[in-house]
């Protein structure tokens, strides 16, 4: 499957099922339009008819052309064929290596952000913070169905973790402990509202968090309208000058600065450019995920004004990368060399399998996105799982498991889409979510866009 | 000149032989939560190489 498109003043070919990458001029998008609905004799007359007033452009010169996509072809850089379909099978038999866990430490908030889809932090159930023992648990179930593998993530999640801080503390000091004795090495990270931010946090978080997310919707106004207090007041004069003293002092750590974009901020790339201009380089947004009945809820109508703006911040990322100015949009983060290999791709995210979310009464869920909904409750940290129908369920999430991607050039990019999205929006993790997938889209276009701008023009670092 | 410039990438068909160490980030634990960025990762053997 060959994706064309052009973006920016580049014609771009994305071979979907090798990952390839190739630029070319007009003459080469048109043929490599035309390669497979036409032999090569109507083909290059097709082409020729075209550019008849280009005198540059002869039978011969089209002959260069088709001999290099046969030869693309051949090395199976152009029209590959999907050899990845069986891997599913082993996927399906694959035995549930945890290798990732989201530790609930807090299902309270200090916030009361009116999209929440933790129900304002408390999972539509009670307030409650993890104990110690319950998270140490967590970390040595974690450690003990990790099998070999040596990575082992923990992000301290909420409500608000730092509601819970002395319990993150210590919860980290364990896993250290631990890491020797099994041959692991914890990746903690943490995501706050920056509410309880303050020096001892910033200190303890950039030793021992290898990557925190820090949330801000953007513009004072956009993220005061949302993120609010439990009174109803604004949270951005609060958390700014935190964040700006947090990230000043992480040095070349990672961080996030993450925002949620609604329907009632469509133009959201004044946002994120916002965040850059107060200068910030690591910046994420997402699209709100609620029900469709809230008058903030995103729509299908609005699709073209959301792409629009991903290419607006897209075209403004590579003017200010040309101005040695740049930052980075976490969704445009593809590294086409050093990226995830097939096998990633096609089993995607690892919900349930790989990753799951632990509640503070040590509840095991497929992921935070599932927590409190009692037919997706896998068991928990003491028992392990207990309903291993649903994990299977999971087991069998993958690129092929939804008949909608078989033939979108991104499935590769998303592998079929999160779960949680899909379930909350078809009834099904199988099913897709169409307002997703075509943002997403718009997304991998605009990144390989900058991929591509970055090689030809030799902007890469 | 070239009408097909061919952009550096890693091949996902030779990626088949050696892939699935499964040490790469699990996506949500980065900045998403909300959407699956699987090809926003980076893979753990890529990046040992380079170091």
């Amino acid at each position: 499957m060959v994706h064309l498109y052009k973006n920016n003043g580049y014609n771009i070919v994305i071979d979907a099922n090798s990952g390839c990458v190739h630029s070319v001029d007009e003459v080469a998008y048109d043929m490599i339009g035309l390669f497979e609905k036409l032999d090569k004799q109507t083909l290059i007359k097709t082409v020729l008819e075209k550019y008849a007033d280009n005198p540059a452009i002869d039978e011969a010169e089209l002959e260069e052309i088709y001999g290099d996509i046969i030869a693309l072809k051949e090395s199976k850089q152009l029209f590959s064929e999907d050899e990845f379909a069986d891997f599913q099978w082993d996927f399906k038999k694959r035995n549930s290596v945890l290798k990732a866990i989201c530790l609930h430490v807090a299902h309270d908030c200090n916030l009361a952000c009116k999209y929440c889809f933790a129900g304002k932090g408390e999972y539509n159930g009670e307030k409650a913070l993890m104990s110690y023992e319950t998270g140490k648990q967590a970390l040595d179930f974690l450690v003990a169905n990790s099998g070999t593998r040596h990575n082992l993530e923990v992000d301290f999640f909420g409500g608000e973790p730092l509601m819970n801080f002395e319990v993150v503390k210590q919860l980290t000091a364990y896993g250290r402990s631990l890491e020797e004795k099994y041959n692991k090495n914890f990746r903690f990270t943490l995501t706050t509202n920056g509410i309880l931010v303050d020096d001892e946090v910033i200190d303890f978080c950039n030793k021992e968090m290898s990557n925190v997310v820090l949330s801000i919707d953007g513009r004072k106004c956009v993220n005061d309208r949302m993120r609010v207090s439990r009174n109803g007041k604004g949270s951005y004069d609060h958390i700014l000058p935190k964040f700006l003293q947090f990230v000043e002092q992480r040095g070349n750590k990672d961080y996030y600065l993450r925002g949620t974009y609604t329907g009632f901020n469509k133009d959201f790339s004044a946002d994120i450019l916002h965040l850059a201009d107060l200068g910030f380089k690591e910046l994420s947004m997402e699209p709100v995920v609620c029900d469709p009945s809230e008058e903030y809820s995103l729509h299908d109508e609005d699709v073209p004004a959301l792409c629009e703006q991903y290419q607006i911040l897209a075209d403004e990322m590579l003017k200010r990368k040309r101005e040695k100015n740049g930052f980075t949009f976490y969704h445009y983060m593809i590294d086409l060399m050093g990226g995830p290999c097939i096998a990633k791709r096609i089993s995607g995210c690892g919900v349930g399998v790989e990753y799951m979310a632990v509640t503070p009464t040590g509840e095991l869920y497929p992921c935070h996105q599932f927590v409190s909904d009692e037919r997706f409750l896998l068991g928990n940290v003491w028992d392990g799982v207990q309903h291993p129908e649903v994990l299977d369920e999971f087991k069998h999430c993958n690129v092929y498991a939804h008949e909608e991607c078989k033939d979108c050039f991104a499935r590769l990019y998303c592998s079929g889409g999160c779960a949680a999205n899909a379930f909350h929006s078809t009834g099904s993790i199988r099913g897709v979510y169409k307002l997703g997938c075509e943002l997403h889209k718009k997304r991998i276009e605009c990144a390989i866009m900058l991929k591509v701008a970055e090689q030809t023009e030799g902007l890469e670092e | 000149m070239a009408h097909i410039n061919t952009i550096n990438t890693r091949n996902l068909h030779e990626s088949a032989v050696k892939g699935g160490c499964g040490e790469c980030q699990t996506s949500c634990q980065s900045a998403s939560k909300t959407s699956c960025s699987v090809a926003n990762q980076k893979c753990e053997q890529c990046k040992k190489n380079n170091d």
